[in-house]
């Protein structure tokens, strides 16, 4: 099978400072896979670069074939950003429908992704009215518009409640099983048990790549943040 | 070019200023104001009120759009939808287009709302036809547009996009020939007056307000015009995919 992401020898260069040392590694279509590390670890530069918008990027970055940021790759990428980047002034249909027309979605994709977000009853508010996690969920939910190949997002799950979290998790490992590729970050080590396979960064360098299981079997660890500390320990940063 | 992505833009803009009427009726009620307090100032001098009033119709469109749309693509910019809508299909032209004809939209309604009072109630008497007066104000607006989404992108923060207002547009002001004649100035100044595209708009105005469509006015539309399509040209430079 055909990798949906394949990443060789990534190198990010950014004000002088090396920020990602060396990076490879392949992601399956139909799998969620977590990428963990502590803040400034360099997660977010990693997305950076496999969406095409990073400068300073050497190495080879491909997704679905194509190199980063190629033209066609606009619409079966999606991409979500820490900070929500939607329209604080708008509301959260006139949002998902600009983003829609731009995209070339129909009206039913609209309401389909605010239903998998579990927005429909907040789709008249403006953004700016509603609390952090719902505009979140609006920027996920803009980023599902395009029923993307590959989705890559960073921190979807900061500030949300538990419920919401497990929600959301749902939905990622759904989309997956439809054949989506999911890239998510987070530096909440619990949340590795909902991902196929686990990408530890630290310091720019990739520590780990392996399964939840066979990074406890290796480490001997009880849980994943007992891994992340056993390995970071065993490598000079 | 994507024409659905296009008018998306331009309905999505206009939504948001939709979304502020403080805006929209400063946007509006500004203009007419000014032109009433200019009107009393030279209430005995009405040949002077026709002679500042035109220039100022041009100057309004073209001050407030560079403002408006300068903040609108900061914010565009600083809240990471510019980032999002580059990584989708959307092209550089679409956006700056459907910018172009929002603001276009909003700067014909304010030069109707202006011309019209200013040439009804406030008697200020223009030779020019009507038409000629509205389309250079509305090719004002859109220079204004113009040179605020390009400056924008020099700009990190609102305050430093307000002060490009004055940065780049009152030593324009100074120079047009609204304040002394051209002809008079330095030969320094007066270099700098005709690379100025301020230049033009005013003196296209003063042209209306004394006679008809002459040869010199038709440059003034053309110079304008041109302004306008560097100034977008070089904003879609600005508009960089990748960014550190």
């Amino acid at each position: 099978m055909v990798n949906s992401v394949e990443v060789e020898d990534l190198k990010v260069v950014r004000d002088h400072t090396q920020v990602l040392r060396g990076i490879s590694f392949t992601l399956a279509p139909g799998t969620v896979t977590g990428l963990l590390g502590p803040s400034g670890s360099g997660k977010t530069t990693l997305m950076r670069s496999l969406v095409g918008v990073q400068t300073g990027v050497t190495g080879s970055v491909r997704l679905l074939g194509e190199p980063a940021g190629a033209r066609s790759l606009r619409r079966s990428v999606g991409y979500v950003t820490q900070a929500p980047a939607v329209y604080a002034d708008l509301t959260v249909i006139e949002n998902l429908r600009y983003f829609a027309a731009v995209l070339g979605a129909d009206a039913a994709r609209v309401t389909a992704v605010l239903e998998q977000v579990d927005l429909s009853d907040r789709a008249g508010q403006a953004v700016h009215t509603l609390s952090g996690g719902e505009r979140a969920r609006v920027s996920l939910a803009v980023a599902l518009l395009g029923s993307p190949q590959l989705l890559v997002l960073d921190e979807p799950t900061v500030g949300l409640d538990p419920v919401l979290r497990r929600d959301l998790w749902l939905l990622f490992a759904e989309l997956a099983r439809a054949g989506a590729t999911l890239l998510v970050s987070s530096h909440v080590m619990d949340e590795a048990t909902r991902c196929d396979r686990l990408l530890l960064l630290r310091a720019g360098q990739l520590v780990a790549d392996d399964t939840l299981a066979g990074l406890l079997a290796r480490t001997g660890a009880r849980d994943a943040e007992g891994a992340f500390l056993a390995i970071a320990e065993a490598v000079p940063a | 070019m994507n024409r659905r992505a296009t008018l998306a833009t331009t309905a999505r803009v206009l939504r948001q200023l939709r979304h502020d009427p403080r805006t929209i009726a400063l946007l509006l009620a500004v203009p007419v104001l000014l032109l009433t307090l200019l009107r009393y100032v030279y209430d005995n001098k009405p040949l002077v009120f026709d002679h500042v009033g035109g220039p100022l119709l041009a100057l309004f469109p073209f001050t407030t759009m560079f403002l408006v749309s300068s903040v609108a693509m900061l914010r565009e910019r600083v809240s990471g939808t510019l980032e999002r809508l580059l990584t989708t299909p959307l092209a550089k032209a679409d956006l700056l287009f459907g910018y172009a004809l929002a603001f276009g939209t909003v700067a014909v309604v304010q030069t109707l709302v202006a011309s019209s009072v200013a040439l009804g109630p406030l008697g200020l008497d223009l030779a020019g036809p009507t038409v000629g007066v509205v389309g250079l104000a509305l090719l004002d607006a859109l220079l204004g547009m113009a040179l605020g989404l390009l400056l924008s992108a020099f700009a990190r923060t609102e305050f430093q996009a307000v002060q490009f207002l004055p940065a780049a547009v009152l030593p324009q002001l100074l120079l047009c020939g609204l304040f002394a004649p051209r002809a008079q100035m330095a030969s320094v100044l007066r270099g700098l007056a005709d690379v100025f595209p301020l230049t033009y708009a005013v003196d296209g105005m003063q042209q209306l307000a004394v006679g008809g469509l002459t040869g010199q006015l038709a440059r003034d539309y053309l110079v304008v015009a041109g302004c306008v399509v560097a100034a977008l040209l070089l904003a879609s430079a600005t508009l960089r995919r990748r960014s550190a």
